[in-house]
């Protein structure tokens, strides 16, 4: 079997530098690129939905469950501590990817939707009262509007919504003049699965902070697509999936500032969350392991770090060169094609294509590029306030990741030629 | 281009797709919506239903071709029949589109354009949604059909 690794293969190139990528050797990572569906190559262009896994991280996972399983935090006995080590120094590759001040602050969960209801039932159910407000935007996916929703309906509180400009970008003005006295939280998407958009967290979180309102940061679309720093960006929240960066499904990240994760209430209870238990009273562990009960998805966790150890030895700025390369040619491509739409021209935007084709409706669009071997997503993406603000009920989306190349535009170009033809 | 995407969108079915027929509301008798959550696709189906039988049919909406095409050949087929005979309708059709690759079609007519879904089992809930929604209108019942 293939186990060239780019990291090896790759020639050392300094940290920051915008080398192009060695694609090559990078689809040689990936045993799933190498899959014929419908007798021809896969192009696998919906990573916004998930990544394909490189062959590190496969067989990571295998040599947890080969080599290292056992329960972790628990046991006296040798493999025990091999395995809490392998899940406690994953936490440590989190941490240091993110640029957390300390591992302490970072919570496996199980993706960025439990990490967003993680922080809803804590944070939100512990600070949001009757009349209070929280505020969202326009182009959150349901996961990051759902629980907040709910939580306002049981709270009494008022969701408020920051609007988005016809290029797909958040209106800072409107958001800064949504924040009052009565805000208790802001939660917002770092980069748009639908649009593209990369929006100024920064930014929100300043101006949010001005006030004392904290700020939680989808990172879903972001993690593997661009250098993530915590820090720099000032959140209270960051929150990942692993599977949507070339990680186990099953496995995502909450970063959560020690000052907010201290503060907070138990998430579920149970076992591994507590300092002690007496039928009279429990006491819980501090942070992170106050919110992670129960026997944490330890090969997930192992394997996400074997992802982020992968990602880190070919860069995230190299990876975000070649992905915004990668989407202008796309773009380009895709706009050419007569009676296209696209959807989301923030001038900030990552690698996600979405689009409407005249006379075609995306799900024939979908199905027609299937058969073509082309694997785009086809619908409302999770995100139908949005759909209602672009006025369509569905796109087609091509989505992009560090092992997409030209010859994969060119395959979505020709699908979506064949597309019209069908229809014309 | 694939045999199955030819089987799929046949001549009939793009050509119902473009020009949809019984594309309007009815102004008298009872409606359903049929609604696709997954891929947000939305038809509204009008019946009106005298002694039993079907007087006129008519349907609004968005969907994909093989959502507007079946609502489209459906209201051609159903017009006229009890909506007992609707019902078989229905379910012929929906075996037709589940059923193995090489089943015979020869009774359903024009409707059997839609077998070419066969190939395409995600795409069942498509072709059947406006089926769902007569059903539910002729049924009397305003709920919104969701094909989950």
């Amino acid at each position: 079997m293939m186990r060239n690794v780019a990291m090896i293969d790759a020639p050392p190139v300094a940290a920051g530098s915008a080398a192009p990528l060695d694609l090559t050797a990078i689809r040689r990572d990936f045993p799933m690129l190498r899959q014929q569906v419908h007798g021809t190559r896969l192009v696998y262009l919906d990573n916004a939905s998930t990544t394909q896994k490189p062959q590190t991280v496969i067989d990571r996972v295998a040599r947890f469950y080969l080599e290292e399983n056992a329960n972790v935090h628990r046991g006296v006995h040798w493999l025990s501590e091999r395995a809490t080590e392998a899940y406690e120094g994953a936490r440590t590759t989190v941490a240091r990817f993110l640029n957390a001040r300390t591992p302490q602050e970072i919570v496996f969960v199980r993706g960025t939707t439990e990490a967003v209801n993680l922080v809803v039932a804590t944070y939100g159910r512990s600070h949001v009262g009757r009349d209070d407000e929280v505020v969202i935007s326009a182009m959150e996916h349901h996961s990051n509007i759902v629980p907040w929703q709910i939580l306002c309906e049981q709270a009494g509180a008022r969701l408020k919504v920051i609007p988005t400009t016809d290029a797909g970008e958040l209106d800072l003005d409107a958001y800064a003049s949504l924040l009052g006295d009565r805000t208790r939280i802001v939660s917002v998407v770092h980069v748009s699965n639908v649009l593209g958009t990369v929006n100024p967290v920064g930014e929100v979180v300043r101006l949010a902070h001005r006030r004392g309102i904290p700020v939680f940061v989808d990172g879903a679309q972001a993690a593997a697509h661009m250098p993530i720093d915590v820090q720099a960006i000032g959140c209270d929240f960051y929150a990942c999936s692993g599977h949507k960066m070339f990680g186990p499904t099953g496995i995502g990240v909450l970063y959560g500032t020690s000052d907010r994760l201290e503060s907070m209430p138990p998430y579920q209870s149970g076992g591994d969350m507590i300092r002690s238990v007496t039928f009279e009273r429990t006491s819980y562990a501090s942070a992170p392991h106050r919110f992670e009960a129960g026997t944490p998805h330890i090969a997930g966790a192992v394997g996400l770090a074997a992802a982020i150890d992968y990602l880190d030895a070919i860069g995230l700025e190299r990876i975000a060169a070649h992905e915004h390369d990668l989407l202008g040619a796309a773009t380009d491509a895709v706009a050419r094609i007569p009676g296209v739409r696209l959807f989301g021209t923030a001038a900030d935007k990552a690698g996600v294509l979405s689009f409407v084709l005249e006379g075609v409706h995306p799900h024939d669009i979908g199905t027609i590029l299937d058969r073509e071997g082309v694997a785009i997503r086809a619908g409302h993406h999770c995100c139908q306030p949005l759909m209602d603000r672009l006025g369509v009920p569905a796109t087609a989306r091509a989505s992009l990741a560090l092992y997409n190349t030209r010859a994969d535009i060119d395959r979505l170009s020709a699908a979506l030629q064949t597309a019209r033809g069908l229809f014309a | 281009m694939t045999s199955d995407l030819q089987a799929l969108y046949r001549d009939v079915i793009v050509d119902h797709n473009r020009q949809p027929r019984n594309f309007r509301r009815l102004a008298a008798g009872r409606k359903a919506e049929g609604f696709n959550p997954l891929c947000g696709d939305r038809l509204t189906v009008y019946v009106q239903i005298e002694n039993g039988a079907i007087r006129d049919v008519g349907f609004q909406g968005l969907g994909c071709a093989i959502a507007t095409a079946s609502a489209s050949l459906m209201t051609e087929h159903i017009k006229g029949k009890t909506v007992a005979d609707a019902d078989a309708l229905f379910e012929r059709v929906q075996r037709m589109v589940t059923e193995a690759l090489d089943a015979p079609v020869d009774d359903l007519g024009a409707l059997s354009a839609l077998a070419g879904v066969r190939r395409f089992p995600v795409r069942v809930k498509c072709a059947m949604l406006a089926w769902h929604a007569m059903r539910a209108a002729a049924a009397a019942s305003d709920e919104v059909v969701t094909t989950e």
